[in-house]
């Protein structure tokens, strides 16, 4: 009995404290996952206790499935460009408000200000006010004074106009806050290593920026990267308020996980289906994460 | 004096521990426990009856009222705003349901999953008084699976003075349509005004199998098989492509199609919307608007438009089922004044029964007069067979075809491969 609860009741305490917790986490977290990924062999069509076992048909059919297909390739594309966008926008911000001798404060809380605003507010604003489709937008205004037709910023695929509304959205509520990390690693770079480089003859600008300013802030890169591509991934609201409608999302827009949503806990109510293309995201989510992390080094000791 | 060990004098921390945490137990379960949003002060069982959240004021005020008339049961309305379909889908499968629902269906994997109850034996006496196109998808296997309370239907609408100084008629065919976007467009091109709205995304959402039927076809033929499997579908779809290539489309507009804004606002002569928006419509413009079914295409062709309704179903998990249809009889079937006072009173819907319909003065002139009869002569419904996975790809076809110039005819192909596997799902249990 002591050795179970260990000197001074220091296990008792242990589970007393954590027990609580872990139970919830299991009751709420694993046992979901594990029931999922159960229900992704079975055919479960309104139920969440099946009878039919239907082995790898779930799988092939959500890899044979177009839409879900096409899903997954819109947002390896998304990912692929606001990730490099938003980290060389955030960073030259940094590097601009970082070189500022006055008002520096003041041109750090104007960028980062935006962080601030949700992005169901922020994706309204743009949809409705700045790019919506007819004469009275402000886009469409400014181009009228040029003489260009009015544009249908949202519904209109080729060419995809859409794409501009999306990411702009993004960068602006995005990059503030990954300005700020880029500044707390800049102020990092002791001043001496600019100095000694000068003393060397490196001339300011391009040549200090690659030898000396990015690989000092190496481990701030990874970090804003990893963020980056995990919140890309997850990128949801602005999408549903700038692209979806009562009837559901346009395919070349659709979130492979409003798409599994729809699948599963919409009107389909295919929680087997679902539940493979749940597990099959999270595999895909995991090998990225991992090749990604490789890919950066992240965990090497600093250089 | 003990300290820490629940003795002596004083509460112990181990004792706190234990009645705090018993309290929050005990009021945990209570909560859960009284979450059954059953309430009613009538005599009899308790029942929970959901709607989804109408737009008109006093309509919830309605259905209470209606509810608290019954006196053969306590009957709750829960009055659910946000995603009700998905909700009630998701409710459907816990014991903490409703007893009665309204649902847009039910679907077909419903019923055959057993989530709701054969209604037949409340209706059967008057099925023959009911829209015909509403209430055949609450049929599967020659039983009724929920009564249709209320028909919506849509239409377009036409700006009479638009057309006019642009020299068009109404369009009578899908050429005519296309021809008539066109040159409202041109027309009005000076005062930036488009020919015709067919929602923000051209039409690919809302018009659904409109189309098909227009060109004199169908999405699932009577025998159960495609029924759009004919090179007439690629022909009606290339059509609506060509509206959307001709530049004619209002899109992009602050609201969609279902709010007549753009409509009355000015910024398009024509707008596809629902019988809902005709009061808002007739009070913004008075008699400078009409109304026309979507046109017909080619030879077989025939004027055509959508007519859905919520149908009122009892849930299979509900512990009172005998008194849960007992009250939709009494509500959907015998309560006449009921539903003409739901139908018309807050909203604009035709009433399910054609009798009522009938009766209802705010239906016998003018647009709302026709609307009627487009309902009643042009009116197709979504079948049951036509399930979510195969709406889903037509839909996205739709959208490639439109918005991005592809072919009808390949990615019809595509479409017809889908519904014949969900068709064979269907026959399979």
């Amino acid at each position: 009995m002591r050795r179970f609860r260990g000197p001074q009741n220091r296990n008792l305490w242990f589970w007393a404290f954590v027990g609580p917790f872990a139970i919830g986490l299991a009751l709420f977290t694993y046992v979901p996952l594990a029931w999922s990924v159960y229900l992704s062999f079975f055919d479960a069509h309104n139920t969440v206790s099946p009878t039919d076992f239907v082995g790898l048909d779930n799988y092939a059919s959500m890899l044979g499935d177009q839409a879900f297909l096409s899903s997954l390739g819109t947002f390896v594309l998304f990912t692929a460009f606001i990730v490099p966008a938003t980290y060389v926008l955030s960073l030259a911000l940094a590097l601009m408000v970082n070189r500022l001798r006055f008002a520096q404060a003041f041109f750090r809380s104007v960028f980062f200000l935006p962080t601030a605003c949700s992005y169901v507010v922020a994706a309204l604003i743009w949809k409705l006010s700045i790019f919506n489709g007819v004469r009275f937008g402000l886009a469409n205004t400014v181009l009228g004074w040029f003489g260009t037709d009015q544009t249908a910023w949202l519904a209109t695929s080729d060419p995809p106009w859409y794409w501009l509304v999306i990411v702009t959205v993004r960068l602006w509520l995005q990059a503030g806050f990954y300005m700020i990390l880029f500044l707390a690693g800049l102020q990092r770079i002791s001043p001496r290593l600019y100095e000694a480089a000068a003393v060397d003859g490196a001339r300011p600008g391009w040549q200090t920026l690659r030898h000396i300013t990015l690989p000092q802030l190496r481990a701030t890169s990874v970090a804003v990267v990893l963020l980056l591509v995990i919140n890309a991934f997850q990128a949801f609201d602005e999408f549903y308020n700038l692209m979806s409608d009562a009837r559901g999302y346009p395919p070349y827009a659709r979130p492979p996980l409003v798409y599994l949503y729809y699948t599963a806990l919409g009107q389909e109510q295919n929680l087997g289906l679902g539940s493979a293309g749940a597990v099959i995201l999270a595999l895909i989510i995991a090998v990225a994460t991992v090749v990604q992390a490789r890919w950066f080094g992240l965990g090497r000791k600093e250089d | 004096m003990t300290r820490g060990n629940g003795t002596g004098f004083g509460i112990g921390r181990r004792r706190l521990l234990a009645a705090a945490g018993g309290a929050t137990l005990t009021g945990v379960l209570a909560a859960c426990g009284s979450n059954t949003g059953r309430s009613g002060k009538g005599s009899g069982p308790a029942l929970s009856q959901w709607y989804h959240q109408y737009g008109e004021p006093g309509t919830e005020a309605a259905v209470k009222r209606y509810a608290a008339a019954y006196d053969k049961a306590r009957v709750t309305v829960q009055w659910r705003p946000g995603d009700y379909d998905r909700q009630t889908a998701a409710a459907l499968l816990t014991d903490s349901g409703p007893d009665v629902f309204e649902a847009d269906g039910p679907k077909l994997d419903q019923i055959k999953g057993g989530q709701v109850v054969d209604v037949t034996e409340q209706i059967e006496s008057v099925k023959d008084d009911f829209n015909q196109a509403v209430l055949k998808p609450k049929i599967w296997q020659d039983k009724i699976w929920a009564v249709p309370q209320t028909i919506d239907t849509q239409f377009l609408f036409y700006r009479k003075s638009m057309l006019t100084a642009a020299g068009v008629r109404p369009p009578q065919s899908v050429d005519e349509l296309v021809e008539a976007a066109r040159t409202l467009t041109r027309h009005h091109r000076k005062d930036k005004v488009k020919g015709l709205f067919l929602g923000n995304d051209g039409g690919a959402a809302v018009l659904g199998g409109t189309p098909l039927f227009a060109a004199g076809l169908s999405l699932i033929t009577e025998d159960g098989k495609v029924g759009f499997d004919d090179p007439a579908a690629a022909r009606v779809l290339g059509k609506i492509r060509q509206l959307y290539a001709d530049g004619s489309l209002l899109l992009g507009a602050p609201t969609d199609w279902s709010d007549p804004a753009a409509f009355i606002q000015g910024l398009t002569a024509v707008q596809w919307s629902g019988l809902w928006a005709l009061p808002q419509v007739k009070k913004a413009l008075g008699d400078d608007f009409g109304v026309l079914p979507f046109p017909k295409d080619g030879a077989g062709g025939r004027p055509t438009v959508p007519v859905g309704a919520y149908g009122s179903a009892v849930s299979a998990r509900s512990k009172h089922q005998k008194e849960a249809k007992a009250f939709v009889k009494w509500l959907w079937v015998d309560g006449t004044d009921k539903q003409l006072d739901f139908a018309l009173s807050y909203g604009f819907h035709i009433p399910a029964r054609t009798s009522l319909a009938k009766k209802a003065k705010q239906l016998q002139e003018g647009p709302a007069a026709e609307a009627v009869r487009f309902a009643t002569d042009h009116g197709y419904a979504e079948p049951l067979l036509w399930t979510t996975p195969s709406k889903n790809a037509y839909q996205d076809a739709l959208n490639h075809i439109i918005k991005d110039g592809a072919y009808p005819e390949t990615e019809l192909k595509a479409v017809v491969r889908k519904v014949n596997s969900e068709l064979q799902r269907a026959k399979k249990k």
